[in-house]
């Protein structure tokens, strides 16, 4: 499709009524240009570009220890902040390792997100912390858990005239570490073969509470309840480690793809499972030392 | 459709009238005429179409050329200063780090890009802060060293 209509967004209002009326947000521009060239999609014949909107971008801790995102904080700037390496250390992770260089300098939160890639690095840190996706338009605000924002592959729950302006991440609790990692062919401009979430919280030398999260695994990132049960009250030793990592191998509906088959996927999905968790518990062990 | 608009690269303002789906590097090689930086795979893959958006790197043929209207863009014929190669050019000719010369503007833009955020790379962080630029003749060695030996000294 050729585009026959292309705006700057000078005010969320913009945006807003912009998207409202049929158009299609761009920010870094790393999925959406990309995937029209690809012959996958076309460029949409409306597009509004957000990038320019102060309101937008911006990552704030705020006073009771959340943090705010705004939809076009860059993947560069997540993963340079100190508060999200000390408190949200599994977003810094996911964040440092999206594409190239060039792709975190312009790519965005919100882009991320609504691109609703399985293996999208973000997704599941913010799955695991318990975020919530503020999606503006006109007719109001909604907010949606992230767990809940994707449908399938490429598919959101967000509405048509919706857009995403911000995402929302609670405080963890104390004593609580995490770490995201995926399989890679490439140290750069790679996708995720494989990845894997988890955010667990020791006390005492206690797991007390454990998010775990798969990546390219299933048709939405989505946590693993079974590897979850697995560590919570246990004292987050290899048993446990491996039970959890079973159980997210279990948990595993794979495809078979250019990137991998379903059975190396499976294969690999205990072992980045059981580094994801192992690395989340040493970072937790300091926080309860 | 035709979209008036200006690019400033490497500090010169060009007027064009761009058709909106027009990414950034058709944008500067066939309309601005500017051709140092290249197309590679077109998928942002190889960064050989890698400019500098604010001092940021992008790869440009990745990004709407109406998104950089009101932003810097430099391009590897930015670099020099009139004849006088930037010190990264003149490291990439002296220690082997361009040879057919197809990724070398990309590459030089990406490594101006990584010595700006860390001035100081270890040999593994140019390895890995360099892994977004393919390069299918020199290997690599020659790039790296280039890169390293003018770490720290330059701006």
């Amino acid at each position: 499709m050729t585009v026959t209509s292309f705006t700057t967004a000078r005010t969320v209002e913009d945006a807003v009524a912009a998207v409202a009326a049929g158009a299609r947000p761009v920010a870094g521009g790393t999925d959406l240009v990309v995937g029209a060239r690809s012959g996958k999609t076309t460029l949409p014949g409306s597009i509004v570009a957000i990038h320019r909107l102060a309101e937008l971008h911006g990552i704030e801790l705020l006073d009771d220890g959340g943090l705010r995102v705004g939809t076009l904080a860059s993947h560069a700037e997540i993963a340079a902040s100190e508060d999200v390496r000390a408190r949200f250390s599994a977003l810094a992770d996911a964040c440092a390792i999206v594409g190239s260089h060039a792709t975190r300098a312009q790519g965005t939160i919100g882009g991320n997100l609504m691109n609703a890639s399985p293996a999208m690095e973000t997704g599941g840190p913010l799955v695991c912390f318990g975020a919530t996706a503020t999606l503006r338009s006109p007719s109001g605000t909604r907010w949606v858990a992230v767990a809940d924002l994707w449908a399938g592959p490429g598919k959101t729950t967000a509405h048509a005239d919706e857009l995403l302006v911000a995402v929302d991440v609670p405080a963890p609790a104390a004593g609580t570490g995490s770490a995201y990692l995926r399989l890679e062919y490439r140290r750069q401009m790679e996708i995720a073969v494989v990845g894997a979430t988890a955010v667990v919280t020791v006390v005492d030398g206690t797991v007390t509470d454990a998010r775990i999260a798969m990546t390219a695994l299933s048709p939405t990132i989505r946590r693993v309840p079974e590897a979850e049960a697995a560590l919570a009250g246990s004292d987050g030793g290899e048993g446990a480690i491996e039970a959890a990592g079973a159980a997210v191998a279990a948990a595993a509906t794979p495809i078979s793809d250019v990137r991998g088959s379903a059975d190396y996927r499976r294969a690999m999905a205990a072992v980045i499972a059981r580094r994801a968790i192992a690395t989340a518990l040493s970072r937790a062990r300091q926080e309860d030392a | 459709m035709k979209v008036e608009a200006t690019l400033t690269v490497n500090g010169t303002a060009y007027p064009v009238e761009l058709d909106p789906g027009t990414n950034l590097l058709a944008a500067v090689r066939d309309v601005v005429g500017l051709t140092g930086s290249k197309e590679g795979c077109d998928d942002s893959e190889c960064g050989a179409c890698m400019m500098l958006l604010d001092g940021q790197p992008v790869n440009s043929c990745s990004y709407l050329a109406l998104q950089a209207e009101g932003s810097e863009i430099t391009t590897v014929e930015g670099l020099a200063d009139g004849e006088t190669l930037a010190p990264l050019q003149a490291a990439f000719l002296d220690l082997g780090g361009v040879q057919c010369g197809f990724c070398t503007p990309g590459m030089l833009v990406s490594a101006t890009a990584l010595l700006e955020a860390n001035p100081s790379p270890t040999e593994d962080e140019v390895r890995i802060g360099l892994s977004g630029n393919l390069c299918r003749c020199t290997g690599y060695d020659g790039i790296v060293k280039a890169v390293l030996s003018v770490a720290g000294t330059s701006s």
